[in-house]
């Protein structure tokens, strides 16, 4: 079998313009503009092992680039990433769009999932899609001016003027607000106000755990369409990770997914690594698994008890919730904070581990097990709670990488598959732990996912305590930010490298990065461009909520608001990853 | 005359009790959540926090008394009167000791059961005044759940009221001297208990509130005083059906002489308050159509059963 390169220069030579080199070795080809409709839906049905999965679909806005050696003359670039599990392989197409009101032809009608994706493109990058059913704003306000990734737009406030809110401007984003149907994708046959009512659900509401609205159709209780409106947690990520440096950028990661603290760091850090070159030593990557395992635990009780709590039961969210806190107490321990750690660094860790640690860690082994029996007994063997959950929102695999379902969610599916397995990355190769899969796709079996997800991250965690390798807690590279300091003295080089890593910051050589990880939700990835500069030209977040978010209209038809709030809770998203 | 004066001083000492009571378990029902749940729970007003119950009722009586200017006024400001009326009318009906007591009726549990049926209005009109979408669903709930209940909770008593041979709820204490109904009537009994639950809105039957999914469902809207009267209410409700289930099934007043009735009248119904408590804190809870299928489907058969086999029983061997 030759690679997926050629075949696509044997079948589609005219449509193909360049092949680029990038520094994950994710081939990537730049398609013309007409013709991705048709390599798309070539590369979902009909290639041998498909590609089934819109894995990402971004943009970038070349204007300011300097470094595009070899490729093709673009104005606004459109990205395709597609995941093919029969492959095991991502493939990342582009296409260049030169003018400065760019239009691209929409792929829903391929990929219905590619709906929110084009989306956020136009509302960020201004990018038309031709043949979209549903061109709107969904990150920012409808009533904002211009499209904040686009390299002309201001990224901070002070440099867009004061603030005013005067009473006519009030009134007009109040007016934005309000649900008329027509303005919110449905067409004016859709409706039916004598049979059907509309409910608003959140903003604010106990059962979103999070800013989100959700506008319900409603036949008595059961459930006609949902219309989601996101973007009340958006902050901006991807536009500040064009203004802070490498190294200053790790922060803000923390809070993409605020409940994955430093599993947050990993992919970011992994990717900008790859980028430089650097090679972490292992001590660095047992460090960095055993702080993600912690967080991943961390994040399934805050799941485990919030699902509960959706259901009715009281109880479940406090006595998880003070097993958290055990959890925090490590971390801070280890850290120095508790939920947003900030603890990965370019090449390596904050720190090394502090004295006592593995007795801190081997204490919490031993504690949680007893727990999690309890919990079981508690929460996954009530009947009621069985009731309640075992099948509600069912989807198949199929569905679900249709839609872009990445984590438990697609597990709980029946298809074993974890990219900590799959693609393995900082020697999670090396860990003995098992991939907890479901059959229904229901909400119980996402449950049973996750809590078996709980055990199996312990006995990571033991692995690591029980492996620690002794060595450096950072790679010992001029772009390891900050450098080793033990050599500054000594050495005239390592003195500058240290003073221009600490002021400037790293300057990370150009090229294109996505590095992904196994995180709490799904697969989370950052892909980074640089340009040869202290920042970044390009930060895309993909986050496993968005995906799951899009599709919980479609999994929750038919159900009544009970069962809503069990899906919602099931599917495990957190508002803060899904808008970023 | 003076018969009168005491009738009436004794009819205000119970209304007191029973508030003073409802309140308290404002408190011991956070408490034991609390202990439960690895927390402290209220513990800073006061020694253990006591006092807590004050603070809680003086910010409850100082707020602002605000009817939303979409609500139904009348209706919005009769819907809580009705809930606290009639709890507290049925408890005229509840024996506390041979003397205590507001009135004897000799149709003490049908007396009762009208009362309750009178509570599901508050639900449903509360919910319909608000003139607010999650309120008029937990409204629609209520009436739903109540039509699930009413018709099961009657007839799992009336296994009792022909045991004792009376609708009269001190002859049906009386008539358990030989052996408290709670072993002759356990069918009755768990199914009198689960439509308790219902009644009171207590989790896991908080359907028509469910803060998870309804945002606290009717009472979204109330605020002040009228939003406490349906939280006493409720526990009122919890004390009154603790009451009955003691009245019912576990003998009332009676036990042992080494403690005065009063005293075994309490001790058992503040257990059962705690049963409400401790369920509250276990169980999750159900869908309503879930909750009307097992009315409907298991227990209204059950109940039926057994006052078929309870019937049966009673004219066969003559008891």
């Amino acid at each position: 079998m030759s690679d997926i390169p050629s075949i696509l220069e044997q079948r589609f030579a005219d449509a193909i313009l360049a092949q680029q080199a990038t520094r994950d070795e994710i081939p990537t080809l730049w398609i013309k503009p007409a013709s991705i409709r048709e390599v798309l839906q070539y590369l979902k049905y009909q290639i041998e092992q498909p590609y089934r999965m819109l894995y990402d679909l971004t943009a970038i806005d070349e204007q300011a680039r300097t470094h595009r050696e070899g490729q093709p003359d673009s104005r606004f670039t459109v990205v395709y990433v597609l995941f093919s599990f029969e492959r095991n392989a991502f493939l990342r197409l582009k296409i260049p769009l030169t003018d400065e009101q760019p239009v691209a032809p929409s792929v829903t009608s391929v990929w219905p999932s590619a709906n929110w994706y084009e989306r956020e493109v136009y509302d960020m990058f201004g990018i038309r899609f031709d043949g979209h059913p549903d061109l709107r704003r969904i990150l920012m306000p409808r009533t904002w001016k211009g499209h904040p990734l686009q390299k002309c737009h201001p990224a901070r406030a002070t440099e867009m003027g004061p603030f005013q809110l005067p009473p006519e401007k009030q009134h007009e984003e109040e007016e934005a607000l309000r649900f008329r149907p027509e303005d919110w994708g449905l067409k004016p046959e859709e409706v039916d106000p004598e049979h059907f009512m509309f409910l608003n659900l959140g903003p604010q509401h106990p059962g979103t755990h999070g800013v989100l609205r959700l506008v319900l159709e409603l036949d008595g209780e059961e459930i006609v369409r949902i219309i989601p409106d996101i973007g009340f947690h958006h902050r901006g990520a991807e536009k500040m990770g064009e203004r802070q440096s490498w190294h200053t950028y790790i922060p803000y990661t923390d809070r993409v997914e605020y409940l994955g603290g430093v599993m947050n760091n990993f992919p970011y850090v992994m990717a900008v690594e790859k980028l430089a070159g650097i090679e972490v030593p292992d001590r660095v990557k047992v460090i960095r698994i055993m702080m993600s395992e912690l967080f991943r635990i961390s994040s399934h009780l805050v799941w485990y008890g919030t699902f509960a709590q959706d259901l009715g039961m009281m109880t479940p969210v406090f006595l998880m919730f003070n097993d958290r806190e055990r959890i925090f107490d490590i971390v801070a321990a280890i850290c120095g904070d508790r939920m947003h750690p900030n603890w990965f660094r370019i090449g390596g860790v904050v720190q090394d581990l502090p004295k006592g640690w593995d007795k801190l860690i081997k204490d919490f082994l031993d504690y949680m097990p007893g727990r999690l029996k309890e919990y079981d007994k508690m929460v996954m063997r009530n009947s009621l709670f069985k009731r309640r959950t075992i099948g509600i929102g069912i989807y198949d695999t199929d569905e679900a990488i249709e839609w872009g379902v990445t984590g438990p969610g697609l597990r709980a599916t029946g298809l074993e598959w974890d990219f900590r397995k799959k693609q393995p990355y900082s020697g999670y190769d090396q860990f003995e732990f098992d991939v907890p899969i479901g059959k229904n796709g229901d909400c119980y079996d996402r449950a049973v996912v996750r809590v078996e997800e709980i055990w199996q991250s312990l006995r990571i965690i033991r692995q690591c305590v029980e492996n620690m390798p002794s060595g450096p807690y950072k790679a010992d590279h001029p772009l390891t930010t900050p450098p080793l300091k033990e050599y500054t003295m000594q050495d005239i080089e390592t003195l500058i490298n240290h003073f221009l890593g600490v002021t400037w910051g790293p300057v990370i050589p150009p090229g294109e990065a996505m590095v992904g990880v196994e995180a709490t939700k799904g697969h989370n990835s950052y892909y980074l461009i640089s340009d040869g500069n202290t920042t970044s030209y390009r930060t895309r977040i993909r986050t496993p909520s968005f995906a799951h978010m899009q599709f919980v209209p479609i999994i929750s038809r038919g159900y009544t608001i009970p069962d809503l709030l069990a899906i919602l809770g099931s599917v495990d998203y957190v508002l803060s990853d899904v808008d970023r | 005359m003076s018969e009168t004066w005491i009738h009436i001083i004794m009819v205000v000492l119970i209304l007191l009790v029973l508030l003073t009571i409802a309140a308290g378990l404002i408190y011991v029902e956070r408490r034991m959540l609390a202990v439960w749940q690895d927390r402290y729970g209220p513990n800073r007003t006061g020694p253990f926090g006591l006092l807590q119950v004050l603070a809680d009722m003086v910010k409850i009586f100082f707020k602002e008394d605000w009817i939303p200017p979409f609500a139904d006024k009348k209706v919005f400001v009769i819907a809580p009167t009705i809930v606290m009326m009639a709890v507290l009318m049925s408890f005229a009906v509840i024996p506390f000791t041979p003397g205590i007591g507001v009135v004897d009726l000799n149709i003490g549990v049908l007396f009762f059961l009208a009362m309750s049926s009178m509570g599901a209005y508050s639900v449903v009109l509360a919910g319909w005044a608000s003139n607010n979408k999650y309120s008029l669903l937990g409204g629609i709930r209520g009436s739903a759940q109540m039509i699930s209940y009413e018709v099961f909770m009657g007839l799992s008593l009336m296994g009792v009221v022909i045991l004792a041979g009376s609708f009269n709820l001190r002859d049906i204490v009386e008539a358990q001297r030989k052996i408290w109904f709670f072993i002759p009537q356990i069918v009755g009994f768990v199914i009198f208990f689960l439509a308790g639950l219902a009644e009171t809105h207590r989790l896991p039957f908080d359907i028509p509130e469910a803060e998870s999914e309804l945002i606290a469902g009717y009472h979204s809207e109330y605020s002040g005083m009228k939003f406490g009267m349906f939280f006493v209410g409720e526990y009122l409700g919890i004390t009154l059906i603790s009451a009955l289930v003691t009245t019912l099934y576990f003998g009332g007043w009676l036990g042992p002489h080494f403690l005065p009735p009063i005293v075994w009248f309490l001790i058992k119904m503040f257990a059962f308050i705690l049963l409400f408590i401790l369920i509250r804190a276990t169980l999750p809870r159900p869908r309503y159509d879930q909750l009307m299928s097992l009315g409907w489907k298991v227990l209204l058969p059950l109940a039926l059963l057994n006052l078929l086999v309870t019937g049966a029983v009673v004219l066969y061997w003559h008891l």
